[in-house]
């Protein structure tokens, strides 16, 4: 069975008056109907990159490599370049979810009217029809009062209602596949569980692909059913969430849970991984962490391991200097 | 009172709102009735949601929002300073003895002046040193123990990362020499590995410096890492208060424990086995009368949905208080 989404080989380079930027170098990943892929990693590891990459929504001086696919339901998306192909992906088979639900809300048009507006575009029907299936979707997702909801502004809501309010209108147009970029981050931990519920649910009902990006592995263990951790650009390690949780063989993978302050064992030292990310300018040949690697083999500290991802168990992919780094501790 | 840095007797702090200019004035109960000592050398946590009514707490304590009932007494050596009554030239004393952490540490910086001129400006606000070799001086101490590359300090912020500019807030905050520092939310922005970095750097200058905390978070497993003792709190009220362990390993008061089960557990087994609280924060305009968490509350009581228990906090264990609603 193909996947509905497939990403083959992307790089994503910027062009910035400091020279040419790779923020995304050689990823493949894929997302099955019904199933949550996580991508976890630090700011400037290029998570949103490639999740914008799969709307084209990266900005104007960005580029692509030739021999990169993006297949989503059997089409590559790279190869659109008419307005009305990328409507279809933007908001018709794909939609996004964002972290600050506030800035992604035009702040004067009111919520129904954004609604509407959007349904109006991507399906064939009328005002009054958009307007009930908005309402709908406004109960759906646990929003009490849905009617005079769907005449108010964003700034009328609270924090949580709002990012329940965004998750409605994305999933109004029953799009296949959701790209959720750190919808949990900003709300508080109640609010977050109830969301994560909802998100979980959701998925379910519709049974539509979601890539959930977040730095949180706890919120990835609640949701996600395959991880891939990325640093600075690469994925360096993937595979099922328990296996990447429970087992993890990346010493980026490893030293992001010791990192992690558990309630449970409080007497765990917290440990940061060691260093700064690097500029995105000056990035590492060969393994891009292992500037801060904390166990470095000599050829990987070289730089003359090329990053690979090699299976280790089945559905299980590490990369190369990363395993050989992973057996010293 | 030898060994409280900070003692907050029945405080209470209001804002006045008005809708607009035609309709009625209104009071918004943003903390209420709080009582809390914090031993010297502590690290006390403060947490809750949004809402909560945290900050303003940490900012009355600090003196920076005006206290509408109840006072701060702030503990030094020789004198104690009451923040309710206190003249200008106390404040500015008190000012150099605490100091505030902010949350954002891409906002708290100018970044039209160096680095060395951020570390600087308080000495130089606060007159307390005389001259520029001094300054520099201390700006250099300061800036080593909060483990800044000297040779950084001629540049702007815009040149690093989340975590060190972190570091140079905190060496900001640190370097008039305070006993008392409130932490707003000090590591809220910053990703994993870099939060365990500035952790356990505010740990050490913590027995380097002598120093005592006020920290304020959302994030109670960051809380119940590095703090002594932990206050939580729920729309202007203390709900539960003590040793952070206690506290964490025997949470009495249902918000606490729907607080602990809502934390994502990183055990993919583990899932949904969060106490899902209905609902959100009610608005500080009119708080529920009684419980403040009878609106949310999974398991509520006949007495306490009806309004009739008063927020009290009692004493279950030695040093561990709970709201009386839930206690009983």
């Amino acid at each position: 069975m193909s996947h509905l989404l497939e990403v083959k080989n992307l790089d994503v380079k910027f062009d910035t008056d400091e020279g040419r930027i790779t923020a995304v170098e050689n990823i493949s990943l894929s997302v099955d109907q019904g199933e949550v892929l996580g991508i976890v990693g630090e700011s400037g590891s290029g998570k949103s990159v490639t999740a914008k990459s799969i709307m084209k929504l990266n900005p104007g001086n960005t580029s692509y490599n030739e021999d990169a696919e993006i297949i989503l339901d059997n089409e590559n998306v790279l190869q659109f370049t008419s307005k009305q192909d990328l409507k279809k992906i933007r908001g018709g088979k794909v939609s996004m979810i964002f972290q600050e639900p506030m800035a992604s809300f035009a702040p004067a048009i009111k919520i129904g009217a954004q609604m509407v507006e959007q349904l109006l575009i991507h399906k064939n029907i009328n005002k009054e029809e958009a307007k009930s299936i908005s309402i709908n979707m406004l109960k759906r997702v646990g929003i009490a009062d849905a009617e005079k909801r769907f005449n108010q502004y964003a700034f009328e809501l609270s924090g949580g209602m709002r990012q329940r309010a965004m998750i409605a209108m994305a999933l109004s147009t029953m799009p296949k596949l959701l790209l959720a970029d750190e919808p949990t981050t900003a709300l508080d931990v109640t609010i977050q569980a109830q969301v994560i519920n909802l998100i979980k649910d959701i998925i379910r009902e519709y049974q539509m692909g979601v890539i959930f990006i977040t730095h949180d592995l706890g919120v990835i263990a609640q949701v996600a059913d395959h991880v891939a951790v990325m640093y600075l650009g690469s994925v360096v390690e993937k595979g099922p969430v328990n296996e990447i949780l429970k087992n993890p063989k990346h010493p980026y993978t490893k030293g992001l849970l010791q990192a992690l302050p558990d309630i449970n064992n409080l007497d765990a030292p917290l440990s940061p991984i060691p260093g700064n990310i690097p500029s995105p300018l000056d990035r590492p040949t060969g393994c891009v962490f292992r500037t801060r690697c904390p166990h470095h083999n000599p050829e990987g500290k070289d730089g003359k391991i090329e990053m690979k991802l090699i299976e280790v168990e089945p559905g299980h992919w590490v990369d190369q200097c990363g395993i050989k780094c992973g057996q010293n501790g | 009172m030898g060994d409280n840095l900070i003692s907050v007797n029945n405080v209470s702090v209001n804002f006045d709102y008005q809708e607009n200019f035609i309709s009625k004035k209104q009071k918004i109960h943003a903390v209420n009735n709080i009582n809390i000592k914090i031993k010297k050398g502590s690290f006390f946590g403060l947490v809750g949601e949004s809402g909560s009514g945290k900050t303003t707490l940490g900012r009355a304590i600090l003196g920076a929002n005006k206290i509408s009932s109840g006072n701060v007494i702030f503990h030094d050596d020789e004198r104690d300073y009451d923040l309710t009554d206190m003249n200008k030239q106390d404040l500015k004393e008190y000012r150099k003895k605490a100091q505030l952490i902010f949350q954002d540490p891409y906002a708290a910086l100018s970044p039209r002046m160096t680095v060395r001129d951020i570390i600087a400006e308080p000495l130089e606000v606060m007159k307390i040193t005389n001259s520029r070799q001094e300054t520099d001086e201390r700006v250099r101490d300061i800036a080593s123990k909060c483990r800044l590359n000297i040779e950084h300090l001629r540049r702007f912020p815009h040149a690093f990362s989340g975590g060190q500019r972190q570091r140079i807030s905190i060496a900001r905050a640190l370097v008039s020499n305070p006993k008392f520092i409130v932490a707003d939310e000090s590591v809220a922005a910053l990703d994993v590995s870099i939060q365990a970095d500035i952790l356990n750097l505010l740990k050490q200058l913590q027995t380097e410096l002598n120093l005592t905390y006020l920290f304020i978070s959302h994030d109670l497993s960051v809380v119940a890492h590095v703090c002594d003792v932990v206050a939580v709190m729920y729309l202007g009220h203390i709900v539960e208060m003590g040793p952070s362990r206690e506290l964490f390993k025997n949470p009495k008061h249902s918000y606490t424990k729907a607080l602990l089960s809502s934390i994502p557990s990183i055990d993919p087994e583990k899932r949904s086995e969060a106490i899902e609280l209905k609902g959100e924060i009610p608005s500080a305009l009119n708080p529920p009368p009684g419980c403040v968490f009878k609106t949310r509350c999974p398991n509520p009581g006949v007495d306490c949905k009806g309004g009739e228990i008063k927020m009290s906090l009692i004493e279950v264990e030695p040093g561990h208080w709970v709201d009386q609603c839930c206690a009983l």
